[in-house]
């Protein structure tokens, strides 16, 4: 399969049209994508390897040297002041819940050579704040991580526009959000919001199989049903859950990007459609 | 309607909602163990001021002496699925570090593997429905967890019910608080009105009622 090719930039329009396109402007937002006409799994992510794509885990923490998540590249800590001001700083602590580490260990499952950076938002017990939550997602979407994997979500109706207008934020500056739906019918945020990538579980074994959902608002379905996950201690824990569907489709995100970096996560969501299990491409 | 006609009437209602709604938590937690063929099954419910859960239905081994038995709301797997607000499902409580063997030796079962549902009404969560041990040759499905999502669905209903209910009596038991004893005035002087002024208090009391509702 032809690599996807980039205009030559003395081609590129010099001002794009921003809340119209007269009929003149047309021409000058061609975007030529170079895709097969069938669109494949080889073509998406054949040979790669997730090297070069950034991949930030947003949850409990990593820990460190486990065997089945191997190197991280950084690690950081969310906190709140006295001052009620946001702070993020370098961490040692790693993961107390194990939650991070599972997530961390399927994303690398799936692709090995991913850079991965941890962003602890969850304390021991599973016990999170609002804020330091909303402020881990507003940090992460700063650095420009091409994935922020989120298995994890909040029913607080008071966080819905802000987190809204985080994910919104990620989505044009190139950051896919891959978010848990809940894993009862019940309200929650981010995953609800149509600039991130909603991702709940279905029953096969194999990590690659993905369904896409035409009944949203969960819009793909990933592995979540019994999977052997990286735990504290260097163990693994029989889970199941969308926490850990999601980042198998993390982990393929990073597959494709690293492919193709070009990738806007609009252009992401309609890769993982075209090569989801229940999707025929086009002939 | 005099004060004490009205605290009586109230009263009634509250005792037999309590009643009533027991017995709702106590037939969820009999079907959730007969649909899984399950060993036991439980409803708790969340303490908010004590942050403990307390047993509010149980069905199985020791039933009994459970009813109302506490523990830190941060215990084990409910607690863990309390503050998660996520569904978890444990095929073998021995290998997971978040189970909590002494808590359940001390409920005198210890089940081998459990299934355990936050109970959530509206962004509050009230407490944990969890069924332990179902056959071990039937393997577990996402549609037995749809299943037991759908018995929360119910349970939480009619634990919010029995909160009410109980936030009622509580008024009713502390005597002399505010709201109760402002309506009942306000009935009492309605009952009072002469003839003529009757159904401008009608009125009256209409409007109120549809301003307290929008």
């Amino acid at each position: 399969m032809a690599e996807p090719e980039r205009e030559p930039d003395a081609e590129e329009p010099e001002e794009l049209p921003a809340w119209s396109l007269p009929a003149d402007a047309a021409a000058g937002i061609r975007v030529q994508l170079g895709w097969p006409a069938a669109l494949d799994r080889e073509w998406a992510f054949g040979g790669a390897t997730g090297a070069g794509a950034r991949v930030c885990i947003l949850d409990s923490g990593i820990e460190v040297d486990h065997p089945l998540v191997g190197e991280v590249q950084q690690s950081w800590a969310v906190s709140i002041d006295e001052d009620d001001v946001a702070h993020v700083d370098p961490d040692d602590i790693g993961d107390k819940c194990g939650h991070g580490t599972a997530c961390a260990g399927i994303v690398r499952s799936l692709a090995p050579d991913a850079e991965l950076v941890s962003v602890r938002v969850i304390g021991e017990g599973y016990k999170g704040s609002g804020r330091v939550l909303l402020a881990g997602l507003r940090w992460a979407i700063e650095q420009g991580f091409d994935v922020v994997n989120m298995s994890l979500s909040t029913t607080k109706k008071e966080l819905a526009t802000l987190l809204h207008e985080l994910a919104d934020d990620a989505y044009f500056r190139r950051t896919a959000l891959v978010a848990s739906a809940h894993n009862m019918p019940v309200e929650s945020y981010p995953w609800r919001f149509s600039s991130v990538i909603s991702v709940g579980s279905h029953e096969d074994p194999d990590p690659f199989v993905l369904y896409y959902n035409p009944s949203p608002p969960v819009e793909f379905f990933a592995r979540g049903l019994e999977i052997d996950v990286a735990w504290l201690g260097g163990t693994t824990l029989r889970c199941t859950g969308n926490s850990f569907a999601t980042p198998h489709v993390s982990g393929l995100c990073a597959l494709v990007l690293s492919k193709h970096p070009e990738l806007t996560p609009f252009q992401l969501k309609s890769v993982l459609t075209l090569i989801a299990t229940n999707v025929s491409a086009a002939a | 309607m005099s004060t004490d006609q009205l605290r009586a009437a109230v009263a009634a209602g509250a005792l037999a909602s309590e009643a009533l709604h027991r017995s709702l938590l106590q037939s969820i937690v009999e079907t959730a163990r007969a649909i899984f063929s399950a060993k036991a099954s439980s409803i708790f419910l969340l303490d908010e001021e004590t942050d403990e859960l307390v047993f509010e239905a149980v069905v199985g081994a020791g039933a009994d002496a459970l009813l109302g038995k506490r523990f830190p709301a941060d215990t084990g797997i409910a607690g863990w699925v309390l503050v998660t607000r996520q569904p978890l499902v444990v095929e073998d409580v021995q290998g997971d570090p978040r189970f909590a063997r002494d808590a359940a030796e001390a409920t005198g079962y210890v089940p081998k593997g459990l299934m355990a549902v936050p109970l959530l009404h509206e962004e509050r969560a009230l407490g944990v429905l969890s069924v332990l041990d179902r056959p071990k040759d039937v393997r577990f499905s996402l549609r037995e967890m749809d299943l037991l999502t759908m018995f929360a669905a119910q349970a939480s209903v009619a634990l919010e019910l029995l909160q009410r209910g109980r936030r009622i009596r509580a008024i009713l038991d502390g005597g002399g608080v505010d709201e109760l004893a402002t309506l009942a005035r306000v009935s009492e002087h309605f009952e009072q009105l002469p003839e003529g002024r009757r159904e401008a208090g009608l009125r009256l009391l209409k409007e109120l009622d549809r301003v307290l509702r929008t």
